[in-house]
């Protein structure tokens, strides 16, 4: 059995939600490179321009690289021989969410309940997935989510007559759907198979999946680099501006299914893809 | 083609920018986003003034960061305008000029636009830290307790922006797909 003091989650948290929103993954600056290296739409290529110089001016001055700063999904896998002393886990990541909002001079996009919609002020609550995995170590990655790309994410429950023709058709309608709103060029997770909140849960893991990377299973790899290539031809390109960059990568995520369904689930990220992980 | 335009912007201006144009304005324009559009619409509603003056005024669909010390402003993008659209053809009709945002409208904002002889423009979503660069001085004149989402007050110089939608319709994302 390990112990681990709550109060070291809250200042990983804390310090993740700053870094987070100032500096993108190396995975990701990689891929705007690329975009821009590719782009053959000169309007497009002006855009994937000021898209750099953006990053490039948020790392230096400190200044978010998009106003919305997200609300903090946070995926925790725990090992099993971890003991958490010193307080809630629950309340200790919303600490660390809370003081990185706070003093990193992030914006604060979160309201108490959906309807009655009065702002919290600190960024809190996050979204927690909690994974139990074996070992004595704490897994933390944690994905800031933006509504412009978050809003035009789709769930569809198709039948399974509808195979992998289906699967395509519907990914590539919730990018059409998507177009200028989510901020192109996008990073799309798919999330294929489970049941209806296992595949909105997988396309979200699936975006936290390094963005050049692909499955290990073949047939999926094969789907990942169809839909990219399928995508880039619907001309929507940087900002809807048109040109060939309208999605940097899609990452698929599969699980089991029913013999009656074929659950999938879209969820679209903006080129402000930000994930961060940390093992403690 | 490529202008550079003072805000607010008047009707002549207006009039000759064409979808896909390049456009840098300078001046004074308001934030709002969707909490103020929402609570302007209920002042309306109960007869009451805005607490803005509209009249040929640029709204720009944005929530900023907050400042650090010594600047003026946070991170500072566009926000999705099709959620501002329920409200949009009744600004137009009282007399807002132009809107700055992302992403698609509705069919009722497009005709308002055309019946109003205004334009609406697109920055670049998720270039916040780019574009608060061309925001000089900000300050809230309504709504402060709606936080990053009160109506703000701008200075910008050279705000870069497209023409999306154009006065006569004209749609440049329709074009594209
Ligand atoms: S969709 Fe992404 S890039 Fe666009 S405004 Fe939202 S967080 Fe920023």
């Amino acid at each position: 059995m390990r112990e681990i003091d709550v109060s070291v989650i809250t200042d990983n948290v804390a310090e993740m939600c700053i870094s987070v929103n100032h500096f993108l993954s190396d995975d990701m600056k990689c891929a705007i490179e690329k975009s821009y290296d590719n782009e053959k739409n000169e309007l497009g290529k002006v855009i994937l321009e000021k898209l750099k110089d953006n990053l490039q001016i948020a790392g230096e001055e400190m200044i978010p690289i998009c106003q919305d700063t997200g609300m903090a999904v946070i995926i925790m896998k725990v090992g099993q021989d971890v003991h958490f002393t010193g307080g809630n886990i629950e309340d200790a990541i919303n600490e660390g969410v809370r003081k990185g909002y706070t003093e990193g001079f992030l914006r604060k996009s979160v309201v108490d309940d959906p309807l009655i919609r009065n702002n919290t002020k600190d960024n809190t609550p996050a979204v927690i997935h909690y994974f139990i995995v074996p070992g004595d170590k704490v897994e933390i990655t944690l994905a800031p989510k933006g509504f412009g790309s978050e809003n035009m994410s789709k769930l569809y429950m198709l039948k399974p007559a509808d195979g992998i023709e289906g699967v395509k058709n519907a990914v590539l309608q919730a990018v059409k759907d998507a177009g200028p709103n989510a901020c192109p060029p996008m990073v799309l997770g798919v999330g294929i198979g489970g049941t209806f909140e296992k595949a909105a849960l997988l396309s979200k893991m699936a975006l936290t999946r390094e963005v050049g990377s692909h499955s290990e299973l073949p047939h999926i790899k094969e789907l990942e680099e169809e839909l990219l290539e399928k995508i880039n031809e619907l001309n929507i390109g940087p900002a809807g501006l048109g040109g060939s960059t309208t999605a940097m990568g899609v990452n698929i995520e599969t699980y089991a299914t029913h013999i009656a369904g074929l659950p999938v689930a879209v969820n679209i990220c903006c080129h402000v893809n930000r994930h961060i992980k940390k093992v403690i | 083609m490529e202008y550079h335009i003072e805000a607010p912007i008047s009707k002549d201006v207006l009039s000759k920018l064409r979808t896909g144009d390049n456009v840098y304005i300078t001046g004074t324009i308001y934030t709002a986003r969707d909490a103020a559009h929402k609570r302007m619409d209920e002042t309306l509603n109960k007869g009451d003034e805005l607490p803005v003056d509209l009249k040929g005024n640029v709204i720009y669909y944005m929530g900023p960061s907050p400042a650090r010390e010594g600047k003026p402003i946070g991170s500072a993008g566009p926000t999705t305008a099709s959620r501002m659209d329920k409200y949009t053809p009744r600004l137009l009709d009282l007399g807002l000029g132009a809107m700055i945002g992302k992403g698609k409208r509705s069919p009722e904002v497009h005709d308002a636009i055309v019946r109003n002889g205004s334009v609406y423009f697109a920055a670049i979503g998720g270039a916040g830290a780019l574009l608060s660069k061309c925001i000089k001085e900000s300050e809230v004149v309504a709504y402060d307790d709606l936080g990053t989402e009160a109506i703000r007050k701008l200075r910008v110089e050279d705000f870069p922006v497209f023409v999306v939608i154009d006065s006569t319709g004209d749609d440049l994302y329709l074009k594209n797909n």
